[in-house]
């Protein structure tokens, strides 16, 4: 049926179809924006030898996120005087938007899946890009030195990660001859990436934690130097609306790197039987566990170290393991 | 025309999600604002800066550094625009095109490791 619809002249029937689709797809992703807030506060929790949430909810505080976002719906909403009015509204869609818009090109089975387009790999590095762009409108408009000095350093940080993170990419793309995220899962179908490509996949999660703007790198928020960085001046849904697109964005690079360098879908060797689906939402979770993990366990950069340890690290691996991987690929 | 017509609504679910991602925001906003109290104060407008009276605008002319940075991002992002389709298309071109990268490739890491001598990338 699906295949039906696509070879069919595109229209308003189909906008209306896939929109009900994707608007569903949204649903599934603010369900697991609210549980992954949880997951987190209570793994932090464990790892730090206390409870986290406990009351909200019964004992696991399974309503403590679903509380919060109604709290922060009644919030009252304050916007300063000297503040950019129009950059000031913006900023946080321009922020949520490229988070949503980068999960249409990712598989998550050889059926759930939305766009599939050739380029997909370079389109999700294109979009995410623009994120950036809104949490430095935030910092701007905001006209608060906090404010400012958080989204200059979310943009240092940025242009500073994004090189290794795409470079990192390169030895995948070497190795599967494509951009299309359907094929490289399909080049795994005889070993991930994770085990052909390791460098590649310790500078990719590196950069992605820079990118995802998350502890040991959340600078631009970093709370003891900056309060909040560049969301200082923003209360109620408009602030809702930067953590949610950091907590999408949680979803995209965990779903990303799930496809890129552990076989998206695919299973194990002689556990076919089991579901693809399964297989997707256990490796996910993995990277999402590991991402929570490295947050607890790392403490904060200083923002030079940060910037050194980009440029004088993370690219010489990416550029000295793309020629490692295109020699070996000439050799063998 | 199965081929051309799949391309398009590929594009068309692209533009779906797009006008979901804003949307969201858009609805979720107005409808805060229905629920939402509105008791304006004069204080409340006031730039927070950690409970001291602010004093000058912000926007202050900022620390050249980054622009450093800024340069070499946009050359390095530039390499990557070569570098991403010589790889897709790695398996035909062969061990010529390897050479002729790793020369491109050379010379700009030269140019990092100028950078790298001249403490451009020390940030003190």
């Amino acid at each position: 049926m699906v295949q039906e619809l696509l070879a069919s002249p595109p229209g308003l029937m189909n906008f209306a179809i896939f929109f009900l689709l994707a608007a569903i797809l949204l649903m599934v992703i603010l369900g697991f924006v609210t549980y992954a807030i949880l997951a987190e506060r209570k793994v932090m929790g464990f790892m730090q030898l206390r409870h986290g949430p406990n009351q909200v909810g019964g004992r696991w505080g399974l309503l403590q996120t679903v509380a919060d976002v109604l709290k922060l719906l009644i919030k009252e909403d304050t916007i300063p005087k000297l503040a950019d009015r129009p950059l000031f509204i913006l900023a946080p869609v321009i922020a949520f938007a490229p988070a949503f818009l980068v999960l249409a090109v990712i598989p998550f089975t050889d059926k759930l899946q939305f766009a599939d387009i050739g380029v997909g790999l370079l389109y999700y590095i294109a979009i995410s890009g623009i994120s950036t762009v809104g949490v430095v409108t935030g910092g701007w408009a905001s006209n608060n030195k906090y404010a400012l000095l958080g989204g200059m350093r979310a943009a240092a940080q940025m242009i500073s990660y994004e090189i290794p993170l795409v470079m990192s990419l390169l030895g995948v793309i070497l190795l599967s001859g494509s951009l299309n995220l359907n094929d490289i899962v399909s080049a795994q179908s005889h070993g991930w990436f994770i085990i052909k490509q390791p460098i590649a996949f310790i500078i990719f999660i590196i950069a992605s934690i820079a990118e995802l703007n998350r502890t040991p790198f959340d600078l631009p928020e970093a709370e003891s130097e900056l309060v909040a960085g560049f969301h200082v001046e923003y209360s109620g849904f408009r602030w809702a609306f930067f953590m949610l697109s950091e907590y999408v964005y949680l979803f995209a690079m965990a779903a990303l790197t799930t496809v890129l360098f552990l076989g998206g879908w695919g299973a194990l060797p002689f556990l076919g039987f089991i579901p693809g689906a399964v297989w997707f939402s256990l490796k996910f979770s993995l990277i999402v566990f590991i991402l929570i993990w490295v947050r607890v366990t790392l403490p904060r950069l200083r923002a030079d170290q940060l910037m050194e340890f980009g440029w004088k690290v993370l690219l010489p691996a990416a550029l000295a393991n793309i020629f490692l991987t295109a020699i070996l690929k000439e050799l063998f | 025309m199965d081929l051309v017509n799949s391309y398009q609504n590929n594009y068309l679910i692209v533009f779906v999600f797009l006008c979901l991602g804003i949307l969201l925001p858009v609805i979720a906003l107005f409808l805060g604002r229905l629920l939402r109290p509105y008791k304006p104060e004069e204080a409340k407008y006031t730039t927070y800066e950690s409970g001291v009276e602010p004093f000058h605008d912000s926007r202050i002319q900022f620390n050249v550094r980054y622009y450093i940075f800024a340069l070499l991002f946009v050359i390095f992002d530039v390499e990557t625009v070569f570098l991403y389709p010589w790889a897709v298309a790695y398996d035909k071109l062969g061990i010529f095109a390897l050479i002729e990268m790793l020369i491109f490739v050379l010379l700009l890491v030269i140019g990092l490791i100028y950078a790298w001598k001249k403490k451009v990338l020390k940030w003190t």
